[in-house]
C-alpha cells in the first residue's frame, strides 16, 4: 500500500472545493464465506441479489420509521453538505451526508415511489445495479454513523440509520464487510471482540494487580465471574490489554477499591463493545446484548456499570433496556423484562457510566486525589460521537459533556477546551468508529481524523495542550494510529480514568 | 375553462388529501424500534413538543447548520403561512376578522415569499456542493413555487384580476356549483400552477412537512433507562424464545 499522508490542515473555516471521485474504489475487504455464515449471512453474493435487496429495503422500510420518514422527507437543502469529517478530510462530494443518503434514496424513488418509477431522470431515481451496489458498499463504509449530520438537518434526518439500513441490506445479500462481520463472529464464540478467550483474560487480570501492587503498594482487585458482587463491570475488551485503554481498566478498579466496591468482570461478557449496530442487524444488536443479561442474571449482581467505549454506551444507554431489559420501567406483565429488573438496584441509574459512578463519589467526598500528579498534562477532551449525539449522562440533557469534564477538573489543574463547533454535540468523530477502525480503511480514516486534527493542532499551540481526554476505545485505538501521522505524539491521546488512576489517592496516604 | 379548472382543483385537493392522509397513517404505523433521538434531547413530552415548536416554527437545526439557506428558508416558508392564511378570504364568507386583519402583512409576505425562493435558488445554482447534490426536481418544484408567487404578486401589483368573480368561483366551488372565472391568463397561470402543487405534494419531497413531526431524531423523549420502549415486532423475538 503506497504511503498514507495526512491532509494538510485547512484556514478554518474554509469548506472544501469538490473532488468527484476522491474516494471512490472497491471499498473494505468483503467478509469470506467463512465469516458470513458464522453469523448466519449468505456466504458471498447470492444470484438474486438485485431482488433480495430490492425485498429487503422494502421489509426495512416497514419496520423502521426512522428510514421511511428519512427517505421522503429529504429536501436537499445542503444544511449538512459540510457538516461530515469524512467529506472534509476527503472532499469527495459522495462523502457529503445527503449524497450518502442520496445513494440510497435514488433507489428507494426507483422502485417505492411513483414519480421514480415513472420520471426516473427528473427525480434523480436510479436502477439497482451492480455499479450501484459498489457504490454502496464502498461509501456506506466510509460512514462512521457518528450523527453529526442530524444535529444540523432541520428534519433531523440521521444518515447513521441510512447507512445501517444499507449495511443490513448488503449483509443479507452476502456482501458484508470482513472486520465487522469478524468481530461479530468472535463475540459470539469468545465473548469479546478481541477473542481474547477466559485463561487468557484471568492471566492478564493477575498480571494487573501484580502491577498495581508494584506501583502503589496497594492491593488493588481486578475481580473475574464473583457470584453476588454488587457491580458487574462491562467494559470494552480493548482495555484489558490495548494501550493506552488499558490504564483507565487500572482507574475503574481504583475507583471501585477506594470506595469499597464490590465489583466483578464476566468472561462470558467480556466486551461492551456491539458491532451489531454498525452493520444495522438487530438481531445481531439484540443477541451480543443478551450476553450481559446473562451475566447479571447469573452473578446476581444489583448495578451495571459501562466502561469506557463511545457506541458501547450508546448501545447501553439507548437500547439495552429494549434488547435485554437493564433498565428500569419494563411493565407488569413483562416477564422477560422484570425478571431481571426486580434483581437490580433501583437507587441507581441502570445501566450506569463509569463517569457517572466516579462523579457521584466525587460529589459525596469518598475519593481524594493529588491533582498535582496530573499536571505534567495540559488536557483538552474529545468527546466521543455515540456519546454525545446518541446517550447521556446524569439526569439532565448534555450531562453527557458536563460529567467528563467534572471529573476531569476534580483529578487535574490544566484544562482546556477546544474551538466551539468541534465539541459538545457538534463534536467531530474519531475518523474510526462505525466499523472503520480496520487498516484496510486506513486511507479514509486519516482524512476523516483531519477537523480532530486541527482543533487538537490549534490548542496545542496556543494552549500546550499535550493530553487529549476521551472514553471510546475506538477514539483511543484510532488517535493511537493517527496521531503520528499528523505529527503529535500517540500519547496524547488518553482515558478519562487514567487520569483518575494518575492522581486518586489510595490507602492512608 | 372554469369547469375545467374547478374539476381539476376537485381532483387535485382529492389526491391532495388522501395521498398526505395515507402517507401519513404509513409514517404513523411504522414502528420505531429504537430509541434513537439526537442527543441532548428532552427527557419529558412537554420538552419534546418544545423541541419540535422550536424546529417546527424556527428552524432550529437549520439555524446552527447555515446562515443562507436558514434564513431564506424561513423567510420563505414563514411568508408563504401569511400568504395562505391570506387566501382564506376567498373561502370565507363573511370574511373572518382575523383573515381581514392580516390582509396587509399578507400583500407584503408575498414579495418576501418570492424574495426568500430567489435566495434559496440562487443558493442551488451558485454554490458548488448544492449544486451537486441537486435533482432536476428540486430546480422545477422551486420554480413552480416561484411561479405561483411571481403570478399572484402580478395580479395585485401590474394587471389586477377581478377578485370578486374569483371569490364567487371558489364560493361555488365549495358547495359544488360552477361559476365562472374572469378570462385572465396570469390568474389560469396562477391556479394550475397551484393545482400541479397540491398534487404533487404526496408524492415529492414536500413530504417534509408532515415528515419533520414523525422524525424520531426529533421527536422521542430521551428516557430509555427509565422507560422500557419496545415496539411489536422487537417484542415477538422475546416470546419465541
Amino acid at each position: 500500500m503506497a504511503e498514507i499522508t495526512a491532509p494538510a490542515y485547512r484556514v478554518i473555516p474554509i469548506i472544501p472545493a469538490l473532488k468527484p471521485g476522491a474516494m471512490e474504489g472497491k471499498g473494505p475487504f468483503v467478509a469470506s464465506e467463512k465469516i458470513n455464515e458464522a453469523i448466519g449471512f449468505p456466504g458471498q453474493l447470492v444470484e438474486d441479489w438485485h431482488d433480495k435487496a430490492i425485498a429487503r429495503f422494502g421489509e426495512l422500510l416497514q419496520k423502521y420509521r426512522s428510514l421511511r420518514v428519512y427517505m421522503d422527507a429529504c429536501v436537499h437543502c445542503g444544511a449538512c453538505t459540510d457538516k461530515c469529517h469524512y467529506f472534509i478530510g476527503s472532499q469527495d462530494p459522495k462523502n457529503m451526508p445527503v449524497a450518502r443518503q442520496d445513494l440510497m434514496r435514488s433507489v428507494y424513488r426507483r422502485y417505492f415511489t411513483l414519480p421514480g418509477k415513472l420520471f426516473p431522470k427528473l427525480v434523480g431515481a436510479r436502477d439497482l445495479t451492480r455499479e450501484v451496489l459498489d457504490e454502496w458498499y464502498n461509501y456506506y463504509n466510509q460512514c462512521s454513523e457518528c450523527r453529526r449530520c442530524s444535529v444540523f438537518c432541520p428534519y433531523g434526518i440521521d444518515t447513521a440509520e441510512v447507512t445501517m439500513a444499507a449495511r443490513e441490506i448488503l449483509d443479507s445479500i452476502g456482501y458484508g464487510q470482513k472486520y465487522s462481520n469478524e468481530i461479530i463472529g468472535k463475540v459470539h464464540k469468545i465473548g469479546n471482540n478481541l477473542g481474547l478467550p477466559g485463561p487468557a483474560l484471568e492471566d492478564t487480570l493477575e498480571g494487573l494487580e501484580e502491577d498495581v501492587k508494584d506501583a502503589t503498594g496497594i492491593d488493588v482487585k481486578f475481580p473475574i465471574d464473583v457470584k453476588g458482587a454488587e457491580v458487574l463491570l462491562i467494559t470494552p475488551s480493548a482495555d484489558f490489554f490495548a494501550e493506552p485503554h488499558i490504564d483507565s481498566l487500572i482507574g475503574y478498579a481504583k475507583v471501585f477499591h477506594a470506595t469499597g466496591t464490590s465489583w466483578t468482570l464476566s468472561s462470558i461478557a467480556s466486551e461492551a463493545g456491539n458491532f451489531g449496530m454498525f452493520i444495522g442487524n438487530y438481531e445481531q444488536l439484540r443477541k451480543i446484548a443478551l450476553r450481559i443479561r446473562e451475566a447479571a442474571l447469573e452473578l446476581g449482581v444489583k448495578r451495571i456499570v459501562v466502561g469506557e467505549c463511545g457506541h458501547a454506551w450508546r448501545v447501553a444507554y439507548s437500547f439495552w433496556n429494549t434488547l435485554n431489559g437493564v433498565g428500569d420501567g419494563a411493565g407488569e406483565v413483562d416477564k422477560f423484562a422484570q425478571m431481571l429488573q426486580k434483581q437490580l438496584d433501583h437507587r441507581y441509574k441502570q445501566p450506569t457510566h463509569i463517569c457517572e459512578f466516579t462523579w457521584d463519589h466525587i460529589q459525596q467526598g469518598n475519593l481524594r486525589f493529588n491533582k498535582s500528579l496530573n499536571d505534567k498534562h495540559v488536557i483538552t477532551f474529545h468527546d466521543s460521537c455515540n456519546v454525545a449525539r446518541g446517550s447521556r449522562m446524569g439526569d439532565l440533557p448534555g450531562g453527557q459533556f458536563e460529567i467528563p469534564r467534572n471529573i476531569i477538573r476534580s483529578v487535574a489543574n490544566n484544562f482546556v477546551e477546544m474551538r466551539e463547533g468541534t465539541t459538545h454535540e457538534q463534536t467531530f468523530c474519531c475518523g474510526g468508529g462505525g466499523g472503520l477502525l480496520t487498516d484496510d480503511l486506513i486511507d479514509i480514516r486519516v482524512k476523516g481524523a483531519l477537523p480532530r486534527m486541527e482543533a487538537l493542532h490549534q490548542v496545542q499551540q496556543e494552549h500546550g495542550v499535550n493530553f487529549m481526554a476521551t472514553i471510546c476505545a475506538i477514539c483511543k485505538a484510532q488517535f493511537t494510529k493517527v496521531l503520528p501521522i499528523y505529527g503529535f505524539d500517540r500519547k496524547v491521546v488518553g482515558g478519562v480514568h487514567q487520569l483518575v488512576s494518575n492522581a486518586i489517592i489510595l490507602g492512608d496516604q | 375553462m372554469s369547469a375545467l379548472i374547478a374539476i381539476l382543483f376537485y381532483l387535485a385537493t382529492l389526491l391532495f388529501v388522501v395521498g398526505l392522509l395515507q402517507r401519513i397513517r404509513t409514517y404513523a404505523a411504522t414502528p420505531a424500534p429504537l430509541k434513537i433521538p439526537t442527543t441532548p434531547a428532552p427527557t419529558t413530552t412537554s420538552g419534546v413538543v418544545l423541541r419540535m415548536t422550536r424546529e417546527v416554527v424556527f428552524f432550529e437545526s437549520l439555524f446552527k447548520a447555515n446562515l443562507w439557506i436558514w434564513s431564506m428558508g424561513w423567510l420563505f416558508h414563514a411568508s408563504m403561512a401569511l400568504v395562505v392564511l391570506r387566501h382564506l378570504r376567498y373561502f370565507t364568507d363573511p370574511v373572518w376578522g382575523w383573515v381581514a386583519a392580516i390582509q396587509p402583512f399578507g400583500m407584503y409576505a408575498g414579495l418576501t415569499m418570492l424574495a426568500g425562493l430567489c435566495g434559496l435558488w440562487a443558493r442551488r445554482l451558485i454554490v458548488e456542493r448544492i449544486r451537486y447534490i441537486s435533482t432536476p426536481s428540486d430546480h422545477l418544484i422551486l420554480l413552480l413555487l416561484i411561479g405561483i408567487a411571481a403570478s399572484g404578486l402580478t395580479m395585485k401589483f401590474v394587471a389586477h384580476t377581478d377578485v370578486i368573480a374569483v371569490k364567487n368561483f371558489f364560493q361555488g366551488w365549495m358547495a359544488f356549483s360552477f361559476q365562472p372565472l374572469p378570462s385572465d391568463t396570469v390568474l389560469v397561470l396562477h391556479l394550475l400552477s397551484v393545482v400541479a402543487l397540491l398534487v404533487i405534494f404526496p408524492i415529492s419531497k414536500l413530504l417534509h412537512a408532515p415528515g419533520v413531526f414523525f422524525s424520531p431524531t426529533r421527536n422521542q423523549t430521551d428516557n430509555p433507562r427509565e422507560q422500557r420502549h419496545l415496539s411489536a415486532w422487537a417484542a415477538k423475538l422475546e416470546s419465541e424464545k
